[in-house]
């Protein structure tokens, strides 16, 4: 580009050539401020939370008189997201399977596109609430992490299907004509052959759309419930038993959750430190997800290109 | 073998189709629930435009004005500040800057998405609201909590929405366009002025639909800093409230069947019908554009 300033600079009104300058300069600036915003944002959590996170905070018991923990707040957002998951990835798969490679245009495709799209644009809250009257009241289940989960997986759905069709539609036609030039079915093919080249691009999105559930809440407050539990007995794997932590019909209230939950009730002392330490906690997840996506997709890709 | 059973087929056409279910489910059910106030208990469709909600003192009054205005003018401020930022973000990224200042903005943005909306809340909560009333008290933020701090967290929380979309757009139009303007003569920020923006601007339009949407459904960080007041939006500084603050706040503590019950899920229904218009805003933006 440098070798085309000059004749800009000639051809250019001496106004115009200031703009310019203005311009790139505070667009610069726009780069640098979103930067230093994030930069700000984390150390802000990292400052707050020295001398909070630890290991002890991040396993032990909520406490009202001291720092206490958040270990079955931290239990239940990974319970409720390895149950989310549980159910969103197989119907989500098979879902963006037959938009990539069975769906044709028409009304019908149409309607299903109109839906994955209608979906992604509810209000989490507004999922929340119909999971209240299906989760909740019609199945009189209470609030319950399978609920929660079940409210989760209705917003995760388009995401992942969309996510599938795009890594699918990435793989090139050649691959597929090969594997039905010998003989193999439609099914055979995309099972063996068109599913597992799009797995890097599979696996990144779906660890992208793990950290959105990690920390959504709105969805959950009147799902999975509010109440913050005080102790699990791991020990207890009676899963009817809704005392124990691997029951699916038990309230739940995750780490975002408490997060909200607490902001009404006044901020003490040790209080604020919690919130912090556990606002920490799901930004370090963030980090991690998209960190884990980008390393997994990139290794993925190297052993399949390599076999 | 023709006649044969395409069950790979037929299954994973159920799950697609359940998209379509749960989306049929949803409307019928939040809608349904959201007419009782009208149906039910016997209040005019009118109150939607009544100014006063008082549900528990007498007068009873059920007006949800001050919550669509709420929702309204958060979502409004926090768009005529994010937008600036967010296309200068784009035009940054696409035109601008060098390979390595994108591998360093681009990762960044994808987890400022990923912030979890709690997160913001609480930063507004603890940072935002106490610097807000420290130091502008002045200028009339008495409380902190107010419309300006749900506007800015909201502005922050759809920035990357509004980016990543209006980046797309850019980096969709053909590069001769861009040699094309160059070779007249023109400076680049001409280019981007005069040539880029305009042939954007389909992208640039989704992407403002997309973020409104986002915001004005965005629930627990702007119930967290808003100071949750039911009245009518006056002032910046002052406290307002919104449809999804206040169904956040009482659906927990409202009884079932009851007219104040009844009034949040009509609130409900209306974030309803403003999502879905904006589906249908976003897909007559795009109608030119060949569908993916």
């Amino acid at each position: 580009m440098t070798t085309a300033t000059a004749p800009i600079r000639r051809a250019g009104s001496r106004r115009a050539y200031r703009a310019d300058r203005v311009a790139t300069a505070v667009l610069w600036a726009l780069g640098a401020f979103v930067m230093l915003l994030l930069t700000a944002i984390i150390l802000h959590f990292v400052i707050a939370s020295i001398g909070v996170v630890s290991p002890s905070f991040l396993f032990s018991d909520p406490s009202r008189t001291s720092l206490g923990g958040i270990g079955p707040l931290l239990w239940n957002s990974i319970y409720m997201l390895v149950l989310t998951m549980l159910i969103s990835i197989p119907v989500g798969l098979l879902a963006g399977i037959y938009m990539a490679e069975y769906s044709r245009d028409g009304f019908v495709t149409a309607t299903i596109r109109f839906a994955e799209e209608a979906i992604s644009s509810v209000p989490s809250i507004v999922v929340g609430l119909f999971g209240l009257i299906a989760f909740v009241d019609l199945t009189h289940w209470g609030f319950t992490a399978l609920g929660g989960a079940l409210a989760l997986t209705m917003f995760n759905l388009p995401l992942m299907a969309r996510l599938t069709e795009q890594a699918l539609r990435a793989v090139p036609p050649d691959e597929r004509a090969a594997s039905l030039a010998l003989g193999a079915t439609r099914w055979q093919t995309i099972r063996h052959v068109v599913v597992p080249l799009g797995v890097p691009g599979i696996v990144t999105g779906f660890i992208l759309t793990a950290g959105r559930i990690f920390g959504e809440a709105a969805a959950l407050i009147y799902t999975a419930g509010l109440a913050t539990p005080s102790h699990y007995d791991f020990f207890n794997l009676n899963i009817t038993d809704p005392r124990s932590p691997w029951s699916p019909f038990r309230p739940a209230a995750t780490l975002s959750v408490y997060i909200w939950n607490t902001n009404g009730e006044g901020l003490g002392a040790f209080v604020t430190q919690v919130l912090n330490g556990s606002a920490a906690i799901l930004i370090a997840m963030v980090l991690i997800f998209n960190v884990g996506a980008r390393v997994l997709g990139r290794q993925l890709t190297r052993r399949l290109t390599a076999a | 073998m023709r006649a044969q059973l395409d069950l790979p087929r037929r299954v994973v056409f159920v799950a697609a189709a359940s998209m379509v279910a749960v989306v049929a489910l949803l409307l019928g059910f939040i809608l349904w629930r959201g007419l009782q106030l009208f149906v039910a208990d016997g209040i005019p469709v009118s109150i939607i435009l009544n100014p006063t909600w008082s549900p528990a003192d007498e007068p009873v009054s059920f007006g949800i004005l001050p919550f669509i205005l709420g929702t309204v003018g958060v979502t409004v401020v926090g768009l005529l500040i994010s937008t600036p930022l967010a296309i200068g973000l784009a035009i940054f990224l696409s035109e601008i800057a060098p390979p390595w200042a994108r591998r360093l903005v681009q990762p960044a943005l994808e987890v400022f998405v990923g912030i979890p909306s709690v997160v913001w809340g609480l930063m507004g909560l603890t940072v935002l609201v106490p610097f807000l009333r420290q130091q502008f008290s002045w200028v009339g933020f008495t409380v902190g909590f107010s419309w300006l701090a749900g506007s800015l967290v909201l502005s922050m929380m759809v920035l990357p929405t509004i980016t990543t979309i209006t980046y797309d757009a850019l980096r969709a139009i053909p590069l001769e366009q861009r040699t094309a303007s160059l070779a007249l003569g023109t400076t680049r920020w001409q280019t981007i002025r005069h040539i880029l923006l305009p042939s954007a601007r389909a992208g640039i339009l989704t992407a403002l639909v997309l973020g409104m949407t986002r915001a004005a459904g965005e629930a627990l960080a702007v119930q967290m800093v808003i100071g949750n007041r039911p009245t009518i939006p006056s002032a910046l500084t002052q406290p307002v409230t919104t449809l999804t603050s206040q169904i956040a706040l009482d659906m927990g503590d409202t009884v079932s069947g009851t007219p104040w019950n009844d009034a949040l899920w009509t609130m409900a229904a209306v974030l309803l019908l403003i999502s879905m218009s904006s589906v249908v805003l976003i897909r007559l933006l795009n109608r030119r554009r060949a569908t993916p």
